[in-house]
């Protein structure tokens, strides 16, 4: 981490640490748009860190973007700012205009099914997006649609979309848009994340919020174990605790090693396998540790009243947005299975 | 604000063509190599090849040149040795020596034996064994109680060493013995010595393992007799010495790839025709194998920048021999083997090796507890 990632982390972190809290994430839950809060962080440039300058971005790499998304995952950030980070990347890369306000990302549920049709004046889109992050709260969706090597990229306003909303276990919007004719902005999406790009670029993020979140849980639940007292003495001196713990970091530490890499493998343009790599691993790294992270808190950990719960229900939704562990291993294993015994290595080697 | 630091290291540009360099010398010495012989790993005995690799320049990498090192980095160090072990390549001659003992030798030693047992190391001649552990100090290591006493020349041994790995092919033992005190001295009064195997009063009995082979040693010191030279560093240091060889034993690729055979000999039987459970389960090892190495890496880089990276080392370890415990486990159920001890194909052969090895990797150089205690310290717990 350089000088000025060392900067924007402390910013970043000294910002969300200050706004966000449980009353907030509470009133977000309800429903309450924390409208406060995003104007905050899009006055910082935190939304478009992706976006060239000139056209009103920060012109930030992904690295950068790590940063930023890895500590809204921290704070379970109520708001779809690595979404719109996303979403504002995908559109300028496709040369579309990104406006101001939230964005979401949609396309890339395995039941989603859209389509294109050239209408008098543009195209029209038709058809569900399902599980839409913040689809209520957003302005637009940035969607992707077709077959590899013919990837298109639809900008669709949500106004005017039919929206029937639902949420994730931690509460949070996770909508249904459907839409008949609606006029949408098109463009070819470029060769880079090939696959699915709304796919590969949603599970870089969420791995990015599940090391935050994985971090989250780790911290209070060192700080609980320390604090609590029975039999005597801390929990944190009973060896069977500080061996659960020190599995906990383990996980945490290598979720976070493995999203990291994966948001520079984007830098550097073809992130696909390290991105499967790093779902996967968040996924099989959640169960575990989040099972850890309860066990120390014992009951009080279970409330709604206990912070805890603010990072956990969020790890067990997150690790099964834009695909699973499962569903990734076997992209990842079919990518190996292609490359055959001999030529793994080397492959993994180069990465 | 993060407890541990895994920095991102970049291989620097030079590892590429090492690594092809390294790939093509495999390729031609590993003609004869079997699924079974390259299971056996970092414990596979083969001196001419030990010999072969020193010619190359590939033992002994990072050290000074005028000691036989080649003075390149801990990467490049890392390059060789992830490759070597994929590969299957029998190290185990040169391997404690490469790792522990000559870099130990190199910051404890006196000038004639740098000298003298350096470049031997170097050239892949020189096997080496770790005298630790003994009938009543495990994972305890410093309730150790074989005594090294002064003499007029040097030192007199008495006592016994257990679990030494390769102490009957060695050329030399580093022993940690204790100089002063009792055990209830705990760490204080232990010194490291180098021991020359050969002299009188020195007896090894091999113990053989659950997979049938003789690596394990009981050695025994009768009143051994050791030149005064032969103490390293510090009298009554051993202990702080010891922790420091520990941390470049705990991070390397030998601490996720000791069961690899497994996964390629999968990949290679699956490549033709695999369901989806085949290949998440790939999906699944191959994704910690990366993650893995990714953070190996990052421990190499810190080494190279004379950092310490105790804890990260401890984590390292402790989830990269979790990943190579449980991969010949989900290989073997996947594809439903029945085992024999001795017969069967070369996948059978290598898996039934691979099965009876797993439960030493989260003993071997710190057991599972231990490493968990280490982090349990750095999270503040202890």
């Amino acid at each position: 981490m350089n000088d000025t990632q060392q900067i924007l982390r402390e910013m970043v972190e000294r910002l969300f640490a200050d706004h966000v809290n449980p009353p907030l994430l509470a009133q977000a839950e309800q429903g309450i748009w924390p409208g406060a809060l995003w104007r905050l962080v899009e006055q910082q440039g935190l939304t478009r860190p992706r976006v060239p300058e000139e056209q009103g971005g920060l012109g930030c790499g992904w690295d950068d973007a790590f940063i930023i998304v890895r500590a809204a995952g921290y704070h379970g950030l109520p708001i779809p700012l690595p979404e719109t980070i996303a979403a504002s990347w995908l559109l300028s890369q496709a040369g579309l205009t990104s406006p101001d306000g939230p964005l979401t990302l949609g396309g890339a549920h395995p039941e989603d099914r859209l389509r294109l049709a050239p209408g008098n004046q543009g195209w029209r889109l038709s058809g569900t997006a399902h599980r839409v992050p913040w689809g209520r709260a957003a302005g637009s969706v940035v969607l992707v649609l077709g077959e590899t090597g013919n990837l298109r990229i639809a900008h669709a306003a949500c106004a005017g979309a039919k929206i029937e909303p639902g949420t994730n276990l931690a509460g949070e919007p996770r909508d249904r848009l459907s839409f008949t004719d609606h006029p949408v902005a098109v463009a070819p999406w470029p060769a880079a994340f090939a696959d699915n790009p709304v796919r590969t670029i949603g599970a870089m993020l969420r791995s990015a919020q599940i090391a935050g979140a994985l971090a989250n849980a780790l911290d209070r639940s060192i700080t609980y174990a320390n604090d609590r007292y029975q039999f005597g003495r801390p929990i944190a001196k009973q060896q069977a605790v500080q061996h659960d713990l020190a599995r906990l970091a383990a996980e945490a530490a290598a979720v976070e090693v493995a999203a990291e890499t994966a948001f520079l493998a984007a830098e550097r343009g073809d992130p696909d396998l390290l991105v499967a790599a790093a779902k996967i691993h968040a996924g099989l790294a959640v169960p575990q540790a989040t099972g850890i992270a309860h066990q120390v808190h014992g009951a009080i950990g279970f409330t709604l009243e206990h912070p805890l719960q603010w990072a956990t229900r969020r790890l067990m939704s997150w690790r099964n947005e834009f695909g699973g562990d499962r569903q990734w291993s076997v992209i990842l294993g079919r990518r190996i299975l292609d490359l055959g015994a001999d030529r793994f290595w080397p492959y993994l080697a180069a990465q | 604000m993060s407890i541990f630091n895994f920095a991102f290291s970049p291989m620097p540009p030079q590892c590429e063509a090492l690594r092809a360099e390294v790939r093509a010398f495999l390729q031609a010495n590993g003609r004869d190599w079997t699924a079974a012989s390259r299971a056996q790993s970092w414990d596979g005995f083969d001196p001419e090849f030990s010999r072969k690799v020193g010619a190359h320049g590939w033992i002994g990498m990072t050290w000074p040149k005028r000691y036989g090192g080649g003075e390149r980095s801990a990467l490049e160090r890392h390059v060789v040795l992830e490759e070597m072990l994929v590969a299957g390549a029998p190290v185990s001659l040169h391997w404690i020596a490469d790792r522990q003992s000559g870099p130990l030798l190199l910051r404890f030693g006196t000038e004639r034996q740098r000298r003298e047992i350096l470049p031997a190391i170097a050239r892949g001649t020189l096997c080496f064994c770790i005298g630790m552990s003994e009938p009543d100090a495990g994972s305890d290591v410093a309730n150790i109680r074989t005594r090294a006493v002064r003499t007029e020349t040097g030192w007199r041994v008495t006592g016994t060493k257990l679990w030494t790995t390769n102490a009957h092919r060695a050329h030399y033992m580093i022993g940690l013995f204790r100089t002063s005190g009792a055990p209830a001295d705990r760490q204080r009064g232990l010194s490291q010595f180098l021991v020359d195997m050969t002299v009188p009063g020195i007896t090894v009995r091999p113990l053989p393992d659950l997979a049938g082979r003789e690596h394990f040693n009981e050695v025994t010191f009768d009143g051994a007799l050791l030149p005064s030279d032969s103490l390293l560093g510090q009298e009554s240091e051993g202990w702080s010495q010891t922790l420091a060889e520990l941390a470049l034993e705990r991070s390397g690729p030998e601490r996720f790839l000791s069961s690899i055979q497994a996964l390629i000999e999968l990949i290679r039987i699956k490549a033709a025709a695999a369901s989806d459970e085949d290949r998440a389960t790939i999906g699944r090892l191959v994704a910690q194998l990366m993650t893995l190495r990714r953070m190996s890496l990052s421990v190499a880089g810190m080494l190279e920048a004379k950092q310490t990276p105790a804890l990260e080392a401890a984590v390292v370890k402790d989830l990269g021999t979790g990943f190579e415990q449980a991969l010949p486990e989900t290989v073997q159920s996947l594809l439903g083997l029945e085992l024999d001890r001795d017969h069967g194909t070369e996948l059978e052969r290598a898996m039934a090796h691979l099965v009876r090895m797993a439960p030493a990797y989260s003993l071997r150089g710190g057991t599972r507890e231990i490493l968990r205690g280490i982090i349990a310290r750095g999270l503040g717990l202890r």
